[in-house]
């Protein structure tokens, strides 16, 4: 098993009256709410975090692309990866991911990873999502019904400009490139470990099942609810006759841990339920523009369709409605096995996106929270799957021999040191 | 040409749907009404789609003129709207349908008046652009195309289902049964499906000339359009107001403006007697003098 710690990086001051006052956390947000200067805390604080979490032992450590969202202030992931890579040695540094539609031209993100792959010795896992239609269509201006045309053309683009060894000409529809060269290149060969996250088409788990990624099922609608659409993945990867490797999948679960449940509710609901009650205060319009998903999605799951809209506004939560409900995993160490457990063998799960930091939860539960998971739940989880040891197919591989962030900080500030000999020119 | 009669609204048996195929390939509907030497209009419906009800359509015909209106592609059944990606191929489908229909000089017979309706007119508007000899007069009703800072459109991308009729009609109720198209069970999940999926298919369609701003840069164009035009505006639309109507009409070179009383932005299915005659008045003028900018 491989567990990621993600930060969405939510925005811990939105007011009580949040709801009431605005019709959306996404897209049309009062900027006001907004302070740059708390921001220089905040940011801080939760790359922090990230950072503490490769220490207790996760495996990966994550971050997303969201514009103009009140529950994600990250635009620009690869900023934080950067700044990741550079103070971290041997966790993942999961970007999930780019949206590859949005960049223009898209050869930036096969750059930027690149980068990122180098700076840290190959640790990049590269998510390459559609975008929600929040950010891709209302944010950046993206026409709906060509939205996934210039997806594909881009991820093209960007597979074709990591593996090519000379320059060459692109003549896309949305790209038309003379000189394609990237340089640099990633190390990890032939590409980075590619994460795709969906929403449930049949099409996106065929994308990743042609070209070996994995899928990635990112909602905030709990294990419970997403073992519907787990169980469609796994019925389309027994129908293409693909190998039923747990890691082909990775799922993002809220988790919070403490000594005990009662411990966990008084600690984390509050913050649990800001998250829910108001950073996923969507206004529906923004979440389905004509034309974003396919004629067969739709014909698929229309009603799947109104609970994901529904999934966007969540109406007054309470704690018990979001426990009993799978929307979250929490409680004791014992608890909280017991649930990942259960949620890891009924999805079919090789990968579990942590969701730790929710809502405006403070730095110290925060903390508190993550070395309960990686001291008393992870370790026994680690052997969930024995027949599939050693499958690292959707894994990063990194260099044995990479700059190592301790070496970095030390090196980073140390005065000029010739070399022996380079003053007589030996 | 004959008076648009009052009550014409009761009427819709006169027009005749055909299937025609561009020399493109596009396989498309249109329904073609009136005296086949009428003079010959073309009518381009706007992003809501016909709405089923062709009443402005059939007065047009009752008025001694040939009436031919196309559906867009992603407006029929036809699964064509994958061809169509922006507004040049709009602008070109549009003109290869009039072509496909044996109008204009280049089949010996007069060029066609064109007719166009919110997204409609903006095609139009770009068709007498790119071409303005192939096309005789031109009526824009409340025509998309152009963008103003200071009056910016709303987003219909956005909106709920139950925002639309208030947008759209001035009259709220006789909205919600034309887009409703004669009532729509929320109750039948396969209702739902087949609105949604039509829905989709619309909108998607529009929305790649449309999304996220209805401005394809037709204004660089406008000097072209040398046809005399008239633009028709309801006195209520809420979707582009007064604003539009007079930066149109300073935009256009001689543009006569007719506001229609009580209509919103689809004027043409809230009051079509009254849009027809309209239009019926101007197409049937004396030509007036060849306009000089």
């Amino acid at each position: 098993m491989k567990f990621t710690w993600f930060n969405l990086m939510p925005w811990p001051d939105l007011p009580d009256d949040f709801r009431e006052k605005n019709r959306s956390v996404w897209v049309d947000i009062d900027s006001k709410l907004f302070d740059p200067v708390r921001a220089n805390q905040v940011y801080n604080e939760y790359m922090d975090q990230l950072e503490y979490a490769e220490s207790v032992g996760f495996d990966g450590i994550g971050c997303n692309e969201h514009h103009q969202n009140g529950y994600g202030i990250m635009p620009s992931p690869n900023i934080i990866a950067a700044g990741l890579a550079r103070r971290t040695s041997h966790a993942a540094i999961c970007v999930i991911g780019n949206s590859i539609a949005l960049y223009n031209p898209p050869i930036r993100v096969a750059e930027e990873f690149a980068m990122l792959d180098c700076i840290s010795g190959g640790r990049l896992v590269a998510g390459f999502p559609v975008g929600t239609p929040m950010d891709t269509n209302f944010c950046y201006g993206q026409i709906p019904a060509l939205t996934r045309d210039k997806y594909a053309e881009a991820h093209e683009l960007i597979r074709r400009a990591w593996a090519e060894d000379e320059p060459f000409a692109f003549d896309g529809k949305y790209n038309q490139l003379r000189y394609v060269n990237c340089w640099p290149k990633p190390i990890q060969k032939p590409h980075p470990p590619i994460y795709i996250p969906g929403g449930g088409s049949i099409e996106t788990w065929d994308f990743c099942l042609d070209n070996e990624y994995n899928y990635s099922y990112l909602s905030f609608g709990g294990y419970m609810a997403g073992k519907k659409l787990l169980d469609g993945y796994w019925e389309r990867v027994a129908a293409r006759d693909k190998d039923d490797s747990p890691y082909r999948a990775a799922f993002a679960q809220i988790i919070a841990v403490a000594d005990t449940d009662a411990e966990a509710e008084r600690l984390y609901a509050e913050h649990i339920l800001y998250f829910f009650n108001r950073c996923l205060h969507v206004y529906p319009g923004f979440a389905d523009p004509p034309g974003y998903r396919t004629i067969s999605t739709i014909k698929a799951g229309v009603l799947d369709q109104f609970r994901q809209r529904n999934a966007f506004n969540f109406s007054e939560l309470t704690w018990k409605d979001l426990v009993d409900g799978g929307y979250v995993i929490a409680g004791s160490p014992e608890t909280v096995l017991h649930r990942m457990k259960d949620m890891i063998t009924s999805l079919r799960l090789g990968h579990v996106f942590c969701l730790m930091h929710n809502g405006n939860m403070p730095d110290w539960k925060t903390r508190n929270s993550t070395k309960l998971f990686a001291e008393k739940v992870m370790p026994h989880l680690r052997n969930m799957w024995p027949d599939h040891d050693g499958d690292d197919r959707w894994w990063i591989h990194p260099l044995e021999d990479r700059v190592r962030a301790d070496e970095t900080m030390a090196d980073a500030r140390r005065d000029a040191q010739m070399p022996s000999g380079a003053a007589t020119g030996e | 040409m004959n008076d648009v009669a009052t009550d014409a609204a009761t009427t819709t048996s006169a027009l005749t749907p055909l299937t025609i195929t561009t020399r493109r390939g596009i396989e498309s509907e249109v329904l073609v009404g009136g005296p086949e030497d009428g003079a010959p209009v073309v009518f381009f419906h706007g992003f809501a789609g016909h709405l089923g009800g062709e009443q402005m359509l059939v007065a047009l015909a009752e008025a001694g003129m040939r009436v031919h209106a196309p559906v867009w592609p992603g407006y029929s059944e036809a699964s064509t709207e994958t061809l169509i990606e922006d507004m040049l191929d709009f602008t070109l489908h549009g003109a290869d349908l009039v072509d496909s229909l044996g109008l204009g000089p280049a089949h010996g017979r007069p060029a066609p008046h064109l007719i166009g309706h919110s997204m409609g007119a903006m095609i139009a508007g770009e068709m007498a652009a790119l071409a303005p000899y192939g096309y005789d007069r031109l009526v824009l009703v409340a025509p998309l195309g152009l963008w103003l800072d200071d009056h910016p459109i709303p987003d219909i991308f956005s909106l709920l289902p139950f925002e639309f009729p208030p947008m759209l009609f001035a009259e709220v109720e006789r909205g919600i049964q034309l887009l409703a198209g004669g009532g729509l069970d929320f109750d039948d999940v396969e209702a739902i499906k087949r609105f949604l999926i039509g829905n989709s298919r619309r909108l998607g369609t529009a929305g790649k000339i449309m999304f996220p701003i209805p401005n394809r840069r037709l204004s660089k164009r406008l000097y072209r359009m040398t046809n005399p035009t008239l633009l028709v505006w309801g006195s209520d639309d809420k979707l582009i107001g007064d604003a539009y109507a007079a930066a149109w009409s300073s935009a256009i070179a001689g543009a006569q403006l007719e506001t229609i009383a009580d209509a919103g932005h689809m004027a043409p299915y809230e009051k079509p007697a009254e849009v027809a005659q309209a239009i019926a008045r101007f197409l049937s003028a004396t030509p007036a003098a060849p306009v000089t900018s």
